[in-house]
């Protein structure tokens, strides 16, 4: 084992719950957990102590012999821990406070706090997991809702892994019977065989269209819904965001975005996260008269799952409505009639004419898509979440059993995939020989086997490696 | 006592197909050369099947003559039969093969040997290769260090020997023939084929002798031995030889030649060997001749385990299609001539080690050859070869300096097989002699490179046949342009003439000018032009397209757009057939390529010759044991490794990125 230096964090959520975990892993780490806990009598044995035993006891400061928590403290030695190294973990009573009380006192007793998915790294450095799982602790690590947390567990436990080897093994007998065939031609026939291979294929191309279809909801349900607020300048947008965010204060994250004036605001509604697009440009221009609406719909919503399409019900509908209309009518769009509290110029009828001269009705398979709100109130917020989750789960977030692909190098794999396939298709219809079928085979092949970690991939090294912080 | 020495710089043991390219390389690039063989009368032997070429092997050949081999030049001059195979499939999996005339081939590949510059052919059984331990610095020569070696008994090392290892290493001095003589040189090259320790068997009639009846080469396994070289078993088989008179034609279909015949060698004008062909013979076997097998699986060496080599699946015996295709009912059998001054004929698809009763009780089912007479008895051979594991990719062995081998030693089967890696072994004999940079050729450039790879890096349970599925960039690889792809390295090793070479690069860029034009000339969609198009069954244009958008289409080529193209020029065939491939099957060979850039980054990513494998934490037991037994020298190199899973090359590399 290499000597490392010893790390420690707080290894459950940074939040008031029930338990809150400290871990320590490191060469000394067993010497900086002797130094934090100590036995009911007051006596120190953590250095000592049996492995994968749970010890009650209190975790003190160090240099005060000041009782923090009483918790449990349980010693791993090497290498039968998560990380591979000696490891040491508190449990103690699940306060923020206490917890960091405990970490504070971990790090003045010689260890370094972790970085971000140093535990993993180590894990993986150690060979306490392939590459393959420990991109899914990343995931786990990272995601943002327990839906999310779902699908990359059972990406973990191989429910995903399961169903790649299948489809690779379906294109690897194939890629066999070519090469047999061309190897060994008194053996193996290859009449009849580019007929039979493109009805193969099309079994193969739909089973791998519905993982890329799932992946779809697979990413909003992890990385939340790309939503744009749009709307006349006072219909509302920075009330409806408030609303949003403000009171349940579910801020998740606030991260710049690709564009260094793109902000994205992430909020929970209720069990669906959405990433508002440019919240700042709601906020810092709602006051100045410009055609702010029109410009941002114009401007994001190429890219936007959702557009939330605030209008003002006490403002008669005009050009720029109809401008913001005709710039949306091809996305996801929920109108919020917003003010419903006040006086009404404009209905769920005018709005669903004004859509409906544009081309695209707004109404489909029945499903509300104009909803009343008042922004200070919260009315709407509950039929605005019911209409999401019709437009993108199909009314309910898929059951956790069900594996979806979360992750973006599997989603473009699976895609490279689906496209060489479709290639061999076509060189089968064109007519060409069966040798050409091998090129676009194999890279098929090869794009599940990186999924799966079974084909080698210097990307997903480097994605680890920065993931991992890993510095040189 | 008189105490006589020739000094040389390369001695190449034995002179079969590797050793003769082995042999010719190292000469031909001005190294004094001695090729020993246990008999001159067997110099390019061809001892089993009476062609050169075939599927995949076709493309060894072009190689080698790309490169400066001879195989391809002698095959020209003594063919009887040539014919390009599979040309109903893609361009890449066409294979030329031509039937040789055995004696001629012998004879003039002979010829070559005897009038080569350098050159020496000895007749005598090598015993024994001198060596000795030299520290890696030491560059300088040791005269006396003859008599150091060779130290007995390296195998048993203890700890302290090891630690010696890693400063010192094996270095060559020369060679000991059977009757005494020291032939000192700076390179061996191993080419024993399959005379080591030989035994033939055919049934319960077993003999100490090489292929053909001639003489085994019994002492130098054991001096490998003493040099810590791992040797093991391998065995092979042919088919029996018949009388050409007992055999009934007329119930057979005849197997012709080509019209219109291509010569292997890049250097052969194609007008120069159009001649008179003759023909092969096909027939099958039946249920008879299955049965009588079955019935007598017993008395096969093999089967009833008297054979310890493993032999090679994709050349099985006639013994091994019965019992692996149990549910076919028959089995091709080609009628091959042995060459135009003999009876004999060949029975390709039959080889087998049964006993002679047997064998004519099973051959005489077959339609054609109920009254055959045998010449020649079929028969199974078993020789000492080593796991190629031990050799670098220069065909070196990885701690003995100056030791080469190619061939049947190395664990391969086949002619071609053979000749290419002996020229590769004699070429980099020949630059580490001279303190030159290697010969390397990548799975990417060429079947030789796929070949090697294999060798060294994969453990091969069986003697190792080239195939074209074992190359996975074919498309890149054709037959048709081994010369564009390995021409320049031959000329940069020396063996190819500038004159060789200038034609190589005025064939380049008259393909690039032709596929240029081709690209930049447009046709609009004029009457003329639909009118040409609904002739050929093609859909009409709607705005104007290039001739190569129009060459694309399945239904059109070159020679048919020739009624539209009118500045055309007169071009090669060699060209045409390049500017068409490479124009009608763009989309694949770009992604083909792309294929080959994400193989070449793992290539690119090199290891540390002294990289400590227990030092890379948690890599699987076994991917460690074999990466400290290969070495390899590039994560791509490892990734073929047996044992060494995708798992195990992502520690290595972040343990390379992260620790270096």
């Amino acid at each position: 084992m290499r000597k490392t230096d010893t790390i420690a964090a707080i290894a459950t959520g940074l939040t008031d719950s029930g338990i809150g975990i400290v871990r320590i892993s490191g060469t000394d780490a067993i010497e900086v957990g002797n130094r934090i806990f100590k036995l009911p009598s007051g006596r120190r044995i953590l250095s000592r102590a049996v492995s994968h035993m749970l010890y009650y006891g209190f975790a003190v400061d160090d240099g005060e012999d000041l009782v923090i928590d009483e918790v449990m403290a349980v010693v791993m030695a090497s290498p039968r821990s998560f990380t591979g190294e000696n490891t040491v973990e508190i449990q103690c009573h699940g306060g923020v406070y206490v917890m960091k009380k405990i970490l504070d006192t971990a790090l003045k007793c010689g260890a370094r706090l972790a970085e971000p998915g140093e535990f993993t790294r180590r894990a993986f450095l150690n060979g306490r997991m392939d590459l393959s799982m420990a991109e899914a602790v990343m995931d786990v690590i990272q995601s943002q809702n327990k839906y999310a947390l779902v699908s990359s567990v059972n990406q973990l436990r191989g429910a995903l892994s399961d169903k790649i080897k299948s489809l690779r093994s379906k294109v690897l007998y194939e890629i066999a019977f070519i090469e047999s065939a061309l190897d060994d031609p008194e053996h193996f026939d290859l009449e009849d065989y580019p007929e039979e291979l493109a009805d193969k294929l099309t079994v193969l191309t739909d089973e791998i269209g519905g993982l890329i279809a799932a992946s779809w909801n697979g990413r909003l349900i992890k990385e939340g819904i790309r939503t744009v607020i749009v709307g006349k300048p006072n219909a509302g947008k920075s009330s409806l965001l408030n609303c949003l965010v403000g009171e349940e204060r579910a801020i998740v994250t606030e991260i710049a975005g690709t564009t260094r004036d793109v902000l994205q605001e992430s909020v929970r509604l209720g069990e669906i996260i959405l990433n508002v697009v440019d919240t700042a440009g709601i906020r810092s221009t709602e006051d100045t008269v410009e055609r702010i609406g029109v410009e941002k719909a114009r401007k994001y919503a190429g890219d936007a799952d959702l557009i939330l399409y605030v209008a003002d019900a006490s403002v008669s509908l005009d050009e720029n409505d109809r401008e913001i209309v005709s710039l949306i009518k091809d996305k996801n769009v929920i109108v919020l009639l917003n003010k419903s509290d006040l006086e009404n110029r404009v209905t769920a009828e005018s709005m669903e004419k004004l859509f409906q001269e544009s081309g695209k009705p707004l109404q489909e398979s029945g499903k509300p898509l104009i909803i009343k709100t008042s922004a200070r109130d919260g009315e709407g917020m509950r039929e605005l979440e019911e209409s999401i989750k019709n437009i993108f789960f199909q009314g309910n977030i898929r059951s956790s059993h069900e594996m979806v692909i979360t992750n973006m190098r599997h989603k473009e794999a699976l895609e490279e995939a689906y496209q060489s396939l479709m290639l061999v298709k076509k060189s089968i219809g064109e007519g060409l020989p069966e040798d050409f079928y091998s090129i676009d085979l194999m890279n098929a092949y090869s794009c599940l086997g990186r999924i799966i970690g079974e084909e080698v991939d210097d990307d997903l090294v480097e994605e680890i490696f920065s993931k991992f912080c890993m510095g040189k | 006592m008189i105490k006589y020495r020739e000094k040389v710089d390369v001695c190449v043991i034995g002179a079969g197909h590797a050793g003769c390219e082995a042999a010719l390389a190292c000469a031909r690039l001005g190294l004094e050369t001695v090729i020993f063989t246990i008999s001159v009368d067997s110099i390019a032997l061809m001892p089993c099947n009476p062609n050169i070429g075939g599927t995949s092997k076709g493309h060894l050949v072009r190689e080698l003559d790309a490169l400066g081999g001879e195989m391809g030049k002698v095959i020209d001059k003594t063919f009887i039969q040539s014919k390009m195979l599979n040309v109903s499939k893609g361009p890449a999996v066409h294979s030329l093969r031509a039937q040789a005339d055995k004696a001629e081939y012998s004879r003039a590949m002979r010829k070559v040997l005897e009038n080569q510059d350098h050159l020496t052919i000895k007749q005598a059984e090598v015993c024994e290769i001198l060596w000795e331990y030299k520290s890696k610095n030491d560059e300088s020569a040791n005269d006396g260090a003859i008599d150091k070696g060779p130290v007995s008994n390296h195998l048993n090392k203890n700890t302290d020997e090891v630690k010696k290892h890693t400063v010192k290493c094996k270095k060559i001095n020369g060679i000991k023939t059977f009757t005494g003589m020291v032939y000192e040189c700076e390179a061996v090259i191993l080419c024993t084929g399959t005379y080591l320790g030989a035994r033939c068997l055919c049934g319960e009639a077993i003999t100490q002798t090489g292929p053909n009846g001639l003489q085994a080469a019994s002492y130098l396994t054991d001096s490998l031995r003493a040099m810590g070289i791992e040797l093991r078993r391998f065995k092979t088989g042919t088919p029996a030889r018949m009388d050409g008179r007992s055999i009934d034609y007329s119930k057979m279909e005849e197997q012709p030649g080509d019209e219109n015949i291509v010569p292997f060698s890049f250097s052969t004008r194609p007008e120069e060997i159009q001649k008179e062909q003759v023909s092969c013979w096909l027939t099958y076997t039946n249920e008879r001749t299955h049965e009588i097998i079955r019935d007598n699986l017993d008395r096969s060496p093999i089967y009833a385990g008297i054979i310890e080599g493993t032999g090679p699946r994709y050349c099985p015996s006639i013994e091994d299609k019965v019992v692996k295709f149990a549910d076919k009912e028959r089995h091709q059998v080609f009628l091959e001539p042995e060459g135009l001054h003999t009876n004999e004929m060949y029975v390709g698809g039959m080889s087998s080690s049964l006993p002679e009763d047997v064998q004519l009780a099973m051959y005489r089912t077959v339609p054609g050859l109920e009254h055959c007479r045998i010449v020649r008895n079929a028969y199974a051979i078993e020789y000492d070869c080593i796991d190629a594991g031990q050799l670098d990719a220069t065909l070196e062995f990885k701690d003995i300096r100056g030791l080469f081998s190619a061939g049947q030693f190395n664990g391969s089967s086949g002619y071609e097989e053979a000749a290419g890696q002996g020229l590769v072994a004699g070429v980099n004999a020949a630059r580490s002699v001279m303190g030159k940079e290697p010969l390397l050729i990548d799975r990417s450039e060429g079947y030789i490179g796929v070949l090697i790879d294999d060798l060294v890096t994969k453990n091969n349970r069986e003697p190792y046949r080239m195939m074209t599925s074992r190359a996975e960039y074919r498309l890149l690889l054709r037959q048709d342009n081994a010369d564009l792809r390995l021409r320049k390295k031959g000329y940069e090793a020396g063996l190819i003439s500038p004159e060789e070479y200038d034609a190589l690069l005025e064939k380049e860029r008259l393909i690039e000018e032709e596929i240029s034009r081709l690209k930049n000339t447009f046709v609009g969609a004029g009457r003329e032009i639909q009118e040409f198009l609904e002739k050929h069954a093609s859909s009409r244009l709607k705005t104007a397209a290039s001739l190569a958008e129009l060459m694309c289409r399945p239904e059109l080529s070159y020679e048919i757009l020739g009624e539209i193209d009118r500045e055309r020029r007169a071009l090669p065939p060699s060209v045409l057939e390049q500017v068409e491939i490479e124009i009608k099957y763009e989309g694949y060979i770009i992604r083909q390529k792309r294929q080959v850039e994400q193989y070449k980054k793992m290539e690119r990513k090199r290891i540390p010759q002294n990289l400590d494998y227990d030092k890379v934490p948690s890599l699987r037991l076994e991917a460690r044991q074999n990466l400290k037994l290969f070495r390899p020298a590039s994560i791509g190199q490892a990734s073929r490794i047996s044992g060494v899973s995708p798992a195990d090359i992502s520690v290595l590399l972040v343990y390379l990125e992260h620790y270096n």
